[in-house]
């Protein structure tokens, strides 16, 4: 056996086939019929344009925030922290676009506005977490962890304390924008926005880029392998840690302004979504490459959209998406696991 | 506030750490192994509500734990192969599961939802309850509170004073002079690992049948428990007694929390709900920011007297985790 790229390619199916067979077989367990969920999902995704569209709104900020995870795990960081950053990019853009809603400046600016203040937000929100781990030794785990309770709680505070909507606070959220505040989307019916996707898939070619065709990123990867070594070669190690936290947080920033100007125009308590743990699994699902980090994130987009019927048609819960998508980066990892495993016995068998 | 208010708050901060308690000690004694085992929080979640509908369906409290316990070893024996067999990174296999147990225990648990089961009754110990406020802080409570007051002295009696607790340190220390020694170190950490996960994965029935009884899904407020015991964890400095103390401090802080909040109609209810978050963080700074190199640069700028003070203050905090922590261990390297 050797380790070709058909071979990788077999472990690959493997994996999908056995995590299948395993959700399947869970599914059967409860009593219900795995055939009609699995179709379910499929018409929730793409049965009707409008539910298409909703695929490609939900893949935006999946991609943005793998676009960030990539680079801190390149240089062997868990970023865990980035739901926060995700929050903490939409509070700032919910704090600039109220700043200057009522002001002459043209809708476009404000909105632009917006997304840089998210930007702050999430590069703010991440360099802590960066300071926490590089100075004070806090594992960003942890430390992430912590931060992420921290920003909800802000959230919440926020809509419910100095926020509020004129009246009663509720779970909906803030007050709405007016609507020339939203992002522009294609036509009047749908929601899919043009400006974020561009953003999404300019992040995800960025790090493409700077990764695979670049010092910086070859210097990321030296850090990530070996600090102490990187570290003695010249390349100051905390800086780069920092500097990759700081990106990650910008692209999280990102997703979070994306989620109120042009998603929900306003701030809603789970602002974030739990998009930020889902970019972890697709970014170590496609084993950290940026080239089928785009693809993996719209079929996890896809599961995700397409189980939100599931309780109202079938009555199962949605977390079906989170199964068979944690299975799959389960089964990756055994896959990998193993294959090193038959190598490395033939290698000493010869 | 009364001074029996006061006293059966305490005794409640007391039970409410029992789960705590069986996740930190069993995550202690798997990380002692050499073992991190990051899925804590998707386990306890799964074997809660495994747990409750094991109770629920057999109308047996003892064999709703007896699923937690394997629900916790066999998410544990995920990690052990993945990590130990198959040596791919602790952290990513533990996230994941982490994440799938999560999303599994909704799933599962969806049929039960909101529904009435058993629960633990109260356990009062004849005679010593009724011994005034000492009676009521220790011996009116049900028995996994018991179990967990007696786990934290079994867990350190093994540890530090056994043969086979010696050993067990030098899997997570060394594992080559313990390989050296005779141990298998492979087959011990397997063992450590799924015994940690059984003790660690009674944590969910414990909640679900006596701290929070029941199973409501997303809003059972369990999610987020994993993380803080493996963050008790480290702050335990991988020590029983201290990781005990991390456990009922943690408590105390969420209690103290609730009770304040009338208090200070000022402070909006959801910073103190999560004041302990940021007061995690901090102790974790305080636990390891002794090893940090520029603090120790800036300290040696300090006057010696001064500088003595503060580094003994830091060495008292400190933890350093097992040498061998979350590193594959190969016998022909």
């Amino acid at each position: 056996m050797r380790d070709a790229k058909s071979t990788r390619l077999i472990f690959g199916a493997g994996s999908v086939v056995l995590a299948l067979a395993l959700t399947t077989a869970i599914i059967a367990l409860t009593g219900n019929d795995p055939i009609a969920a699995y179709f379910n999902i499929a018409q929730g995704a793409v049965g009707s344009p409008n539910v298409a569209a909703n695929v490609v709104v939900s893949w935006v900020p999946l991609l943005l925030v793998v676009s960030g995870v990539l680079f801190t795990f390149t240089v062997g960081l868990w970023n865990i922290g980035i739901e926060g950053q995700i929050t903490l990019g939409a509070i700032f853009a919910t704090w600039a676009m109220r700043l200057l809603q009522d002001s002459a400046m043209a809708p476009g600016w404000i909105i632009a506005a917006a997304v840089a203040a998210g930007i702050l937000g999430g590069v703010l929100w991440a360099l802590l977490a960066g300071a926490l781990k590089t100075f004070g030794g806090v594992n960003e785990i942890f430390g992430g962890l912590g931060l992420n309770f921290v920003a909800t709680a802000l959230n919440l505070w926020l809509i419910f304390g100095p926020w509020k909507r004129p009246g009663v606070a509720s779970m909906s959220g803030t007050l709405p924008f007016a609507e020339k505040l939203w992002m522009p989307t294609l036509s009047q019916q749908s929601r899919l926005a043009p400006v974020p996707l561009g953003l999404a898939l300019a992040a995800i070619a960025i790090a493409f880029m700077l990764l695979k065709g670049t010092y910086f990123g070859l210097r990321l990867k030296a850090v990530g392998k070996n600090p102490t070594s990187a570290y003695r070669l010249g390349i100051p190690t905390w800086q780069h840690m920092m500097l990759s936290f700081a990106l990650c947080g910008a692209f999280a920033g990102i997703a979070g302004a994306v989620q109120v100007t042009s998603v929900y125009h306003r701030l809603i308590p789970s602002i974030s979504s739990g998009y930020g743990y889902t970019g972890l699994m697709v970014a170590m699902l496609v084993n950290f490459s940026p080239a089928a980090a785009a693809p993996v994130a719209l079929f996890f987009a896809a599961l995700n959209v397409g189980a939100i019927q599931l309780p109202i048609v079938l009555k199962l819960d949605s977390s079906l998406a989170g199964v068979i998508q944690g299975f799959l980066v389960l089964f990756v990892l055994v896959g990998n696991g193993v294959r090193t495993r038959l190598l490395a016995r033939r290698k000493g068998a010869l | 506030m009364t001074g029996d208010a006061l006293l059966y708050g305490l005794s409640g901060v007391l039970s409410a750490s029992a789960p705590l308690l069986f996740g930190v000690i069993g995550e202690t004694i798997t990380e002692k192994a050499g073992v991190s085992n990051l899925a804590m929080n998707g386990m306890i979640l799964l074997s809660a509500m495994g747990g409750f509908a094991a109770s629920l369906a057999t109308g047996s409290l003892a064999l709703g734990f007896l699923a937690g316990a394997a629900i916790g070893a066999a998410v544990a024996a995920v990690v052990a192969f993945t990590s130990i067999t198959l040596k791919q990174s602790q952290v990513a296999v533990g996230y994941v599961l982490a994440m799938l147990c999560r999303d599994l225990a909704y799933f599962l648990g969806n049929p039960i939802m909101g529904m009435n089961g058993p629960r633990l009754n109260l356990l009062p110990i004849p005679g010593l309850s009724t011994i005034p406020v000492v009676g009521t802080l220790l011996f009116r409570h049900d028995v996994v509170t018991y179990a967990s007051f007696l786990l934290i002295f079994a867990a350190w009696f093994y540890m530090e004073r056994t043969r086979p607790g010696i050993m067990l340190r030098g899997l997570g220390e060394n594992p080559r002079a313990a390989y050296v020694r005779g141990a298998n170190v492979g087959r011990q950490r397997y063992l450590y690992t799924i015994a940690g996960g059984a003790i660690a994965g009674l944590a969910g029935p414990i909640y679900s049948l006596s701290v929070k009884a029941g199973w409501k899904g997303t809003i059972s407020g369990l999610d987020g428990i994993g993380w803080i015991i493996l963050a008790i964890t480290i702050f335990g400095g991988w020590k029983p007694f201290r990781a005990a103390l991390g456990a009922y401090f943690f408590s105390l802080l969420q209690w103290l929390g609730l009770v304040l909040q009338p208090l200070m109609p000022n402070v909006p209810s959801q910073v103190l709900q999560v004041a302990p978050f940021p007061l995690m963080i901090l102790t974790l700074l305080l636990v390891n920011v002794g090893n940090a190199e520029w603090l120790e640069r800036s300290l040696a700028r300090l006057p010696e007297a001064i500088r003595r003070d503060i580094a003994k203050a830091l060495a008292a905090m400190n933890a350093t985790p097992p040498a061998a922590l979350g590193l594959p261990f190969d016998e022909d390297d």
